[in-house]
């Protein structure tokens, strides 16, 4: 099978704002860089199939530094060699094995759509509100649908007025967060400009569409598997929306698979960093939504600190001068995640026979029953977790419910993601530059 | 301070422990289980989960045939998450020598009522259909079964846990079970549990608690795929596997997979020592994949979803090791059981169970006594 090889400097895993960024910088600080992501093009979630002149500025950056880019590449497997010093990354690439040998490495996998269970979440209709929106940018027909946008985060408006944009009809964005919160939250936004900026441009769009907040979804109805309606709840009171379509999410949770797998420390939910990006591995660093949510500009410039910090003194002194304005990104985020701060009446929203492993069919019941329970008794006697989503999905709902540490539900061991036998096995082999020889006798 | 004094505590809530739990409350036995992390959490977890007869040597034959029939008799009461399916086991012959070994299994099962078919050629090409083409025949042992042995360590200890059995969650600091009227196991917690005999069912991990004890840990890796209902359709091992796993020192590699009833493909064996660490060695299963492609072509092209590996408990001569701890008399191990703890942890029960009670055994439990393997330091404590 084809097997290639790759070495460089800096290696940076993930193709998003901050990814590109770190490149970007560490090549143009000397250091051969390449920049490696899952899909075929650049982007991330946030730049994902729309024509924008900021990625587009950041790509052709990227491009003109000489930053190797590795596209439709899926890193299953990362480790430190025995010397600590090289890192070595092994992606499946659509022609095979791809391995990636590095002084360093910069992780920016970003993060993915909490997803919480609740009765009937899995008809036919419920998806994740990022989610959804990725279905209608990838051509998917939304115009005159009933749609409501429910759980929690600065998404939920966002991903409300895309779908409005797009024809949708959108009945309701229900928002968990209580409005004493958001309140609070908003007068932070006055002392950042840009961002408020970016949320009060939202609202012509939003003309006409409730937004409730200290409001969620209690159960959903739906006929022959597919979604009919949602009854949502505000305090006391409940009542019930006749809806195609119900996009949820419960805030972000950072993809930890690749910093926990290279043992990086994980502290209060996200990978810890020094002031350079720097994890508690020597030589691995962590920029973006990986060390905490906080939106683009947040991602970019931490994806630059590391960029420069991972290429030497030279380029710690440029990053240096960038720390000023994380500072202030900083305290936005801290400000964001407060607001969003889930409540614990989710907690109670899956009934005994809610299904909360949707690979494996694990309902709540079978968890409840296990004592004492843990992440790893949980998978071993529900199996949820083990499906091919390898816990992505109900890991971080899970580590919610129960209150197990989100670092304790990610599946940090190759494979990281389902990978083709032959790729797997191609790993092991001694010499990765030489061809097979056909017809060897064991 | 010492709680209510039990007949015996187990220590160790894998397969073995939990079978041994059920067993010995069923016999009215007052019980305690000490289990440091989740129900079966060791190589009942790593381990595939065959119910296989082995005929190694008349001992090993006579003990996993006689747990097998117990698992069958089991069987209807297992609950659905155990996942017992009776798929028989297809060892495979890979040239006229090992067709010559089908015979001679085919003849020793035989005389000792196992029920087998020598599949030709053409047959075996029908019964699994992913084989590679021109294999000469496979010998079908009809009874072998498959489960899933985390649920089924966990359906045991539940039932003896009704039976009146006690567990307690924590880790072991000490075992003292010297020549006291009352042996006890202190735990790390500060907890200590009185017991009239201690056994050690720790799997790999005994000789941690009984120093001495001729327990090696041997290495295993196992990777599963996605879901490929009908892909295989037996437990499918080649006769090589014999060759391979007789094999005490050299590293080793066979091909042994198995179906699941989830449709997924579950894919083994390797078998390892001096490799202490449970990350996955990359030489090692390179080699096993390749052998797996060898025997069956297609696996090449599935996906794998996890990979995971595991140690097996084994001994000089690869027989368990049941019964008392020589020099420490109220100490009883139950342990050693190398590759083969899922299958033999019912007949472990009972030969257990009638040594502490003096219980007429169903088959001779001498061959697996631990005095006939000389513990290099025994009686400490």
């Amino acid at each position: 099978m084809h097997k290639q090889s790759l070495a460089c400097d800096v290696l940076v895993i993930g193709g998003g704002p901050a990814g590109i960024a770190a490149a970007c910088c560490a090549a143009e600080s000397a250091q051969r860089a390449i920049l490696l992501d899952d899909n075929p093009a650049l982007g991330g979630q946030i730049w994902r199939g729309k024509a924008n002149s900021q990625a587009t500025r950041w790509i052709d950056r990227a491009r003109q530094a000489g930053v190797q880019i590795v596209g439709g590449a899926q890193v299953f497997a990362v480790s430190a060699r025995e010397d600590r010093r090289t890192v070595l990354a092994q992606t499946e690439t659509p022609e095979g094995l791809c391995t990636v040998q590095c002084e360093r490495a910069i992780l920016a996998t970003g993060a993915r759509e909490r997803f919480l269970p609740f009765p009937g979440w899995t008809l036919r209709g419920v998806t994740g509100a990022g989610g959804l929106q990725a279905l209608v940018k990838g051509g998917w027909p939304i115009a005159g649908k009933r749609v409501v946008v429910a759980g929690s985060g600065p998404l939920l408006p966002a991903v409300a007025a895309f779908l409005k944009t797009h024809g949708a009809d959108v009945q309701l964005v229900a928002e968990q967060a209580p409005w004493s919160r958001l309140v609070n939250f908003g007068m932070g936004l006055a002392l950042r400009p840009a961002v408020a900026m970016q949320a009060l441009s939202l609202f012509p769009q939003l003309v006409g569409v409730p937004y409730h907040a200290g409001c969620h979804v209690t159960a959903t109805h739906g006929a022959r598997g597919a979604l009919t309606a949602v009854t949502v709840r505000q305090g006391e009171r409940t009542w019930q929306v006749d809806c195609d379509y119900l996009a949820c999410g419960f805030n972000l949770v950072p993809n930890l698979e690749l910093p926990v797998l290279l043992g990086c420390a994980v502290q209060d939910g996200f990978a810890a960093v020094n002031e350079w990006q720097e994890s508690s591995q020597p030589g691995v660093y962590c920029a973006g939504e990986l060390t905490g949510i906080g939106g683009l500009e947040r991602s970019l410039i931490e994806g630059q600190i590391a960029g420069y910090a991972a290429a030497g003194e030279k380029g710690r002194q440029r990053a240096r001068a960038l720390f000023a304005q994380r500072r202030d990104l900083y305290t936005y985020a801290a400000r964001l995640n407060h607001a969003f701060a889930l409540g614990d009446a989710l907690k109670t929203l899956a009934s005994a026979d809610t299904i909360v492993c949707r690979c494996e069919d694990a309902r709540r019941a079978q968890l409840d029953e296990i004592a004492p329970g843990s992440w790893r008794a949980a998978k071993l006697h529900t199996r949820c977790g083990m499906g091919a989503c390898q816990g992505r999905v109900c890991g971080p709902s899970l580590s919610f419910l129960y209150g197990w540490p989100i670092e304790a539900t990610v599946s940090a061991r190759p494979p990281l993601f389902p990978v083709r036998l032959e790729t797997l096995a191609a790993t092991g082999q001694q010499e990765p530059n030489q061809h097979e020889t056909t017809g060897e006798k064991r | 301070m010492a709680e209510s004094v039990y007949d015996v505590a187990i220590i160790g809530a894998g397969i073995v422990g939990a079978a041994c739990a059920d067993e010995a409350a069923a016999a009215g036995l007052r019980v305690a289980v000490i289990e440091r992390g989740p129900i079966g959490g060791g190589a009942t977890a790593a381990g595939m989960g065959h119910i296989v007869c082995m005929d190694d040597s008349e001992a090993q034959f006579a003990l996993t045939h006689y747990s097998r029939t117990l698992w069958t008799q089991l069987a209807p009461q297992l609950p659905a998450d155990v996942e017992y399916t009776a798929c028989g086991t297809l060892w495979v012959a890979a040239d006229d020598e090992e067709m010559a070994e089908v015979l001679r299994k085919a003849a020793y099962y035989s005389a000792r009522d196992v029920q087998t078919t020598v599949l030709d050629a053409g047959q075996l090409a029908q019964a699994e259909p992913n084989l590679r083409t021109g294999l000469p025949g496979a010998l079908l042992v009809h009874d072998d079964a498959v489960i899933y042995p985390p649920c089924a360590a966990r359906f045991l200890l539940e039932r003896a846990q009704a039976r009146g059995a006690t567990l307690c969650i924590g880790e072991v600091a000490a075992i003292d079970a010297g020549a006291t009227l009352v042996a006890s196991v202190a735990l790390t917690n500060g907890r200590t549990i009185a017991a009239a005999t201690v056994v050690n069912a720790t799997g790999a991990w005994a000789p941690e608690l009984t120093p001495g004890l001729q327990v090696r840990r041997r290495k295993g890796h196992l990777v599963i795929t996605d879901r490929y209902p009908g892909f295989v359709r037996h437990q499918l091992v080649e006769l090589g596997y014999l060759k391979s796993a007789h094999r005490v020192s050299a590293d080793s590699v066979a091909f042994n997979i198995q179906p699941r009833t989830t449709g997924q493909v579950l894919i083994g064996s390797s078998r390892q020592f001096g490799d202490e660490g449970t990350g996955v060695n990359e030489a090692i299963l390179n080699r096993m994949l390749a052998r797996a492609s060898e025997y069956m072509p297609g696996l090449a092209g599935l996906s794998a979803l996890r990979i995971w590996t595991g140690f097996r408990a084994a001994t000089p001569d690869k027989l368990a090791l049941i019964g008392p701890c020589p020099g420490r008399e109220r100490l009883y191990l139950a342990t050693g059981h190398e590759g083969l703890g899922i299958t033999t942890s019912l007949g472990t029960a009972k030969l257990l169970v009638d040594q502490l009670t003096g219980r007429k055994p169903a088959i001779p439990f001498e061959p697996y006594l631990p005095g006939r393997v000389t513990a290099k330091e025994a009686a400490h404590g």
